[in-house]
């Protein structure tokens, strides 16, 4: 045989495990792709109907001597809007008259209803005295029924929403009294109780002011490290010591972080429980390791050129790396902070040891108060009763999603800035 | 008096050769002789740069046995040897660019007009500034022309104005006959460049901090021609204000550039001499070896 011969002998087995090992990768990256979409639509189909909430339209009839003469906020704000509510129900449902039924005619609004009628009688007095039609919140379970989530096939036991309540809401939705209409509350309201008043914009304050401690803390010291342990440290043991245990820090469970937080932020220096601050000290703490070790790799990754021209042209150590290294790197860094930062913003363990799991209603307005971050707060939704939570947790799960798509999009624009300079 | 040298140089009346011979075999060999001394004469009058029992080593390896060398003024030194003998380690003493090798110790005393270089008074940030380097591959910064001529000048503060600033890049780009080719783009980005540009670029660079002394290792290795023939040219319009040392592999080029030329050989230097005699009547075996291509 001559050379050519045995070379092409081989060459239909090399093809072959070339082809073979592409389809590795490519049946891998359909595998991959596949859970994610598959993540999505479970997420989506569950979630979406979480932006709409269900409305009941009540014609009231607001008596306008119920409200006195007194026309200041303070006064409209005491005026009993609970009473109105269930007056008009009445006279919807004239036939109810039992106690119990009543009641349960009365559930069928839900407890924020009276809120959202005295918000438009304090913005607008002038309906008082007047009969005009509100759209009112429905009752989480009414909203779940209408929604179809609940099969009144089911015997009436095995349910939470009763026979008489359907028999009221069918009559209602015949009137077109019934309607679905975009979820406001969600978007802009605390936790709660009540699902149908639950939001998730508390969580998500929590979650940008615990992302900015974590940010200002994690990168510039995280970018400081790997600078000086990269380019000054002495190359000895105790730097090769340092090295070892920084890798070590990037695998250790982020709840012991938690836990290193409690003691020491907390109980040592005394700071607040379950405000952001602590919540982004800890999460910085997480985060330094993959800083470090990816700026660390950017940094030796700078071709020693570029080093060796600017120090021979006199320029001291540190404005070789000032002028010429950190900038070369600074993509590379970016990349290991949104690594870092990511992992930060779906973390939840750490959270819980420092109290960030607590039912918090107000809107948190800066660092120090008090506030749940957007995890922990699917994770509080996540192991509610009611099944009104289900939707509420998977569109809970796709803000998350998106406010992640909007970090790493930050620094991805970021590091286009930095790398179009050059 | 009593080292092999010495005794071989002791007794003038014979020809050279054969006293060394009678003395010692090894007489001129540069690694087995522990007394080898260079041949031909190592100093010059009135020199910018004396180097006096230099040795270099990089850990346990030691790259640079013993070395004395002067540069002259307004001369381009030619360092020509094989591969792996020292030379461009032995140019990179001369701005303690081997201090950033963790492990390079050095040894001996090199002195730029009478100041010990590696003395305790000397600040290598102003040594840098007074010995400038070009290295073998082109390193522009990743930004642009301008910025690259334009940063030792504004490191070390040497422009006090915009206006002074421009005419020192665009000086300094005619100097390395640059400008032609890119005055109309000074913002664009140094690593645009072709590669014979962007060694000239690097020379500008140089020569923008005026140095009194210019070191290139290897400057041409990685260009054509044509991109060499400029340069060349350069470094002889160069050395009307400034010392050059220049490493190269080209015998040739040694031969057309310089005036002196240093042959290394495993860390030695072997021969030291006028390029012009160095080239047509080598007196060691080794120098006359590589210069005839018989090694190397």
């Amino acid at each position: 045989m001559t050379q050519v011969e045995i070379i092409k002998a081989g060459l239909a087995r090399r093809y072959a495990r070339e082809t073979r090992f592409r389809m590795y990768g490519l049946s891998s990256i359909v595998c991959g792709l596949a859970f994610l979409v598959f993540l999505l639509v479970t997420t989506g189909s569950n979630g979406y109907t979480a932006l709409l909430q269900t409305h009941i339209g009540l014609d009231i009839h607001l008596l306008a001597e119920d409200f006195g003469d007194d026309r200041s906020r303070e006064s409209l704000s005491k005026a009993n809007y609970s009473g109105f509510i269930k007056e008009a129900l009445r006279q919807t449902f004239p036939e109810v008259t039992k106690r119990k039924e009543k009641k349960a005619l009365y559930r069928i609004m839900s407890g924020g209803a009276q809120y959202q009628l005295r918000e438009k009688v304090m913005a607008d007095p002038s309906l008082i005295g007047r009969s005009v039609t509100y759209w009112l919140l429905a009752d989480d379970e009414v909203d779940v029924f209408v929604k179809g989530r609940i099969d009144r096939d089911v015997p009436e036991k095995n349910r939470r929403i009763k026979d008489i309540t359907i028999g009221w809401v069918d009559r209602l939705a015949e009137d077109g009294r019934v309607e679905k209409r975009f979820n406001i509350p969600f978007f802009t309201a605390g936790d709660s109780r009540e699902p149908e008043q639950a939001g998730i914009f508390g969580a998500t304050m929590g979650s940008i002011f615990t992302m900015l401690v974590t940010m200002l803390l994690a990168f510039p010291i995280g970018v400081a490290a790997a600078i000086y342990l990269q380019e000054f440290a002495p190359k000895n043991r105790i730097t090769d010591l340092l090295e070892v245990n920084i890798n070590n820090l990037a695998a250790v469970p982020s709840i012991i972080f938690g836990l290193l937080g409690l003691a020491i932020f907390i109980n040592a220096f005394g700071l607040p429980r379950s405000v952001p601050l602590v919540g982004g000290m800890v999460l910085a703490l997480m985060t330094l390791p993959t800083i470090i070790i990816s700026s660390r790799a950017a940094l030796g990754a700078v071709p020693p050129s570029i080093r060796e021209a600017a120090l021979g042209l006199g320029a001291s150590p540190v404005q070789t790396v000032l002028h010429h290294v950190v900038p070369l790197a600074m993509p590379g860094m970016l990349t290991g902070t949104i690594i870092g930062l990511a992992q930060a913003l779906g973390e939840s363990a750490p959270l819980l040891v420092i109290g960030m799991v607590a039912f918090i209603v107000d809107v948190p307005g800066g660092p120090l108060d008090p506030a749940t971050a957007l995890p922990v707060q699917i994770y509080l939704w996540s192991d509610s009763p009611e099944r009104a939570f289900v939707e509420r947790t998977s569109a809970a799960i796709m803000v998350l999603l998106l406010f992640l798509v909007a970090v790493n999009g930050l620094i991805v624009l970021l590091r286009k800035k930095f790398e179009h300079r050059w | 008096m009593n080292t092999l040298t010495d005794r071989i140089t002791e007794d003038m009346s014979a020809p050279l050769d054969e006293r060394q011979a009678a003395v010692a075999p090894n007489f001129d060999d540069p690694v087995l002789n522990p007394d080898f001394k260079t041949f031909g004469n190592v100093h010059v009058d009135d020199p910018a740069m004396t180097s006096r029992n230099v040795n270099v080593s990089y850990g346990d390896k030691q790259a640079i046995f013993n070395v004395s060398l002067d540069v002259g003024k307004n001369e381009v030194i030619a360092m020509i040897g094989p591969s792996g003998c020292g030379k461009s380690t032995f140019l990179r003493c001369l701005n303690r660019m081997n201090d950033t090798i963790d492990v390079c110790r050095v040894s001996g005393s090199i002195k730029l007009y009478g100041e010990d270089i590696y003395g305790k008074d000397m600040d290598v940030v102003l040594l840098r500034a007074r010995v400038g380097i070009v290295f073998q591959k082109p390193n522009p910064f990743p930004k642009s022309l301008y910025e690259n001529v334009a940063y030792g000048v504004k490191l070390h503060g040497l422009a006090s104005s915009k206006s002074e600033l421009d005419d020192i890049v665009e000086s300094s780009l005619r100097k390395a006959d640059l400008w032609k080719e890119v005055s109309d783009r000074l913002d664009k980005p140094g690593t645009g460049l072709s590669g014979g540009q962007q060694q000239r670029l690097c020379i500008a660079r140089a020569i923008a901090i005026s140095p009194e002394i210019i070191l290139m290792d290897e400057p041409c290795s990685a260009l054509d021609p044509i991109a060499t023939a400029a340069i060349e040219e350069l470094i002889d319009e160069l050395r009307k204000q400034y010392s050059i040392c220049i490493v190269t592999h080209s015998m040739q080029q040694a031969a057309r550039v310089s005036q002196r030329t240093a042959y290394f050989h495993l860390g030695r230097l072997v021969e030291v001499g006028a390029t012009d005699t160095v080239f047509t009547n080598p007196r060691h075996r080794l120098t006359e070896g590589y210069i005839t291509g018989r090694f190397g």
